[in-house]
């Protein structure tokens, strides 16, 4: 095991530049990183043809850590740059970190049309319930009735189920886990990465330095244990009723189908637009019909 | 039509133009959204694209497009995005990354009526001083505009080059009378159209400094998945392309960004000089009202009048030489603008002779008629 870890470290990480992180002592980004390592690991892709693409806060450092191909866009953008990334070379690998806010809020739209259009892209969501980096503000699944930096009397809006989300928005993959099954975090990301089209893996993680602090959850490894006691496999939680699924959240593969892959469906378009192509030159040679050209 | 074969002339409007321009000029990927009167550009496009082994993508907003095209341009290929005011407001947040990070790519604005929803199928000269400085932060950047759909083609292939050779983003300011003006244009042959592609680097991977100065003020750029892996990020970066926050590091980097454009400036600056030998009046002007403006300058000579006219098609960085000369040498210079006067604010800015400036702002969504500017130059 800790050899395996050495190897990650030395083959993975950027040991030139930008050490220590800029993560808070506990955060569960770590865990993430080590997983999406291990995936990728396991997985053989080279390092040449993986693109890591983030947006901004704590997430979005993720990249500036990792020996890849990697891109620290702009606040919720992420998988618009993924989007150009992979159409204009589609045998890369490209997979977008992001965080709550990040997906969900500022780039909720970008978020729900990725997962639309069925690009073969991988996000990994790390669901913290708050922007840490900028102090701790409520996001889209801050719970309802939590404090915040901005919600000190109670928060009065309703959460996002971001895996839910993606689901009917019509992603091919999604899964939900959290930074204490870290195994099985490095599995469905295995998964998410292998999945021809859109992928998402939500990650529930702590940010025990705001949300967790604020609403007294802890502190990290209390936090983290916590994820213990109230995941629930997906197949378990099926079978639960609402009311015994209070306070709890499910965990594993919620959504895994077969749909054509718009990467690999635009080739068609090319190939139709030839056969276009040769189909009105033919027609013009037969008629002499001269559109536009004198 | 395809990517021209052979010098042809066509009967084309500005749009077409543009996109023939791009094509010649290389470019391979575009991401837009709909938007009036730019929607020929994506229309066609998306036929055009997918016959020469590129991509076409309609994204979910104007700023998704720009997101993509940056990451297509990223990945090594040349791209492209064509909207209108509403959307060019849209895609000032990534136009910035763009800056910042160094990847080329053409950015349209076919100008209508604003502010907002504005004038959407009316023309207007509103958005100038925006694309230069739209984005936040000081950034360098090009601007460059197009006042016939001759120069719709020829002008799109300069902002490629541009773009390919100083690695920043270049904005093409079209309008909407000549994005929907039909002219009869020769469009050249392929062979005969110079193009200009990014340079690459020559170092193995591991030497690579991906945001090294050089002579030139431009590093070499390396496409994602080409074996030279590196870090881009919207953050002030060393020339490793990692965060910095050390004063000098980060003064050597924005000094450079703004530097390359200097360097660049007897490249970068276009304008277009028509009777102005023994002008003593001029008008300058750009976009399709310098079409009017030449019609106008015309009349006036056939009356006597000296008149000459200053076309610029380089907006930004500034014409200044060319216009500091105009001024010095005419008594008084028109410019008849479809705006309150954007470009008339960066010629008073550079008037050291302390020449008469006469504006002319139209702004109810038509265009400034050659008669207008006429009188102008009569009532002198």
């Amino acid at each position: 095991m800790l050899e395996r870890a050495e190897l990650i470290r030395q083959e993975y990480l950027r040991h030139d530049k930008k050490f220590p992180h800029v993560w808070c002592p506990g955060c569960g980004n770590g865990i993430v990183m080590n997983a999406l390592l291990r995936a990728i690991h396991h997985l053989e892709l080279p390092k040449d043809n993986v693109v890591l693409a983030s947006g901004i806060g704590c997430s979005g450092r993720l990249p500036t850590y990792v020996d890849f191909n990697t891109i620290h866009t702009t606040h919720g953008r992420a998988l618009t740059f993924a989007t150009g990334v992979k159409l204009a070379k589609p045998q890369l690998t490209v997979i977008t970190v992001m965080g709550d806010g990040d997906a969900t809020a500022i780039g909720g739209n970008h978020f729900i049309h990725a997962a639309r259009r069925n690009l073969n892209l991988t996000a990994i969501i790390i669901n913290n319930n708050t922007y840490g980096m900028t102090g701790g503000q409520y996001s889209p699944t801050t719970p309802y009735g939590s404090k915040s930096t901005t919600s000190v009397y109670g928060h009065v809006e309703h959460a996002f189920n971001i895996a839910e989300l993606a689901v009917v928005a019509g992603a091919s993959f999604v899964a939900r886990g959290t930074v204490y099954h870290a195994n099985h975090l490095n599995t469905m990301i295995q998964q998410a990465i292998t999945k021809r089209g859109f992928s998402v893996v939500e990650v529930i993680s702590n940010c025990h330095v705001q949300h967790g602090r604020r609403n007294k959850l802890g502190n990290a490894v209390q936090m983290i244990n916590s994820f213990k006691e109230n995941a629930v496999l997906v197949s378990k939680a099926e079978k639960m009723t609402a009311e015994e699924m209070k306070g709890k959240f499910s965990i594993g593969v919620l959504c895994d189908v077969e749909k054509p892959v718009s990467t690999e469906e635009y080739d068609r378009v090319r190939q139709a637009a030839q056969t276009e192509a040769i189909r009105i030159a033919e027609e013009k040679a037969k008629n002499g019909v001269k559109r536009y050209e004198e | 039509m395809g990517v021209s074969e052979g010098p042809r002339k066509v009967l084309l409007q500005g749009n077409e133009a543009i996109v023939q321009g791009a094509l010649a000029a290389g470019c391979r990927f575009f991401a837009g959204y709909p938007i009036t009167p730019a929607s020929e550009i994506s229309e066609i496009l998306s036929v055009q694209l997918p016959l020469v082994g590129g991509t076409f993508i309609q994204m979910e907003d104007e700023i998704a497009s720009m997101g993509a095209i940056i990451g297509a341009s990223l990945a090594g290929v040349k791209s492209m995005t064509a909207t209108s005011g509403p959307g060019f407001s849209l895609i000032q947040e990534n136009l910035g990354y763009a800056c910042i990070t160094e990847a080329p790519c053409v950015i349209v604005n076919v100008m209508r009526g604003g502010p907002s929803t504005g004038l959407p199928t009316n023309v207007a000269q509103g958005d100038v001083l925006m694309a230069r400085w739209g984005t936040h932060g000081d950034h360098p950047i090009i601007v460059l505009s197009v006042s016939s759909v001759s120069e719709c083609f020829s002008v799109t292939i300069k902002a490629f080059n541009l773009s390919e050779k100083f690695r920043v983003p270049v904005i093409i300011l079209s309008d909407e009378v000549v994005a929907h003006t039909r002219e009869s244009v020769v469009l050249p042959n392929q062979s005969e159209i110079q193009v200009f592609d990014r340079i690459t680097p020559s170092v193995p991977p591991e030497w690579y400094k991906p945001y090294a100065d050089n002579n030139r003020g431009v590093p070499d750029m390396a496409a994602m998945g080409d074996g030279y892996r590196h870090h881009v990020t919207g953050l002030v970066h060393d020339e490793r392309g990692f965060p910095t926050q050390q004063p000098k590091e980060v003064e050597q980097f924005l000094n450079r960004l703004h530097s390359k454009i200097t360097k660049g400036f007897s490249e970068i600056v276009m304008t277009k000089s028509f009777d102005m030998e023994d002008a003593d009046v001029c008008v300058i002007a750009y976009g399709s009202v310098a079409r009017s403006a030449m019609r106008a300058i015309k009349d006036a000579r056939a009356q006597g009048i000296k008149a000459g006219m200053v076309q610029l098609v380089t907006l930004f960085p500034f014409p200044r030489k060319v216009v500091d000369s105009a001024l010095r040498q005419c008594k008084a210079v028109i410019i008849p603008e479809m705006n309150m006067g954007q470009i008339s604010r960066e010629i008073h800015r550079v008037n050291q002779a302390g020449t008469r400036i006469i504006k002319h702002n139209r702004i109810d969504g038509h265009l400034i008629t050659p008669n207008e500017i006429l009188k102008h130059l009569i009532n002198l």
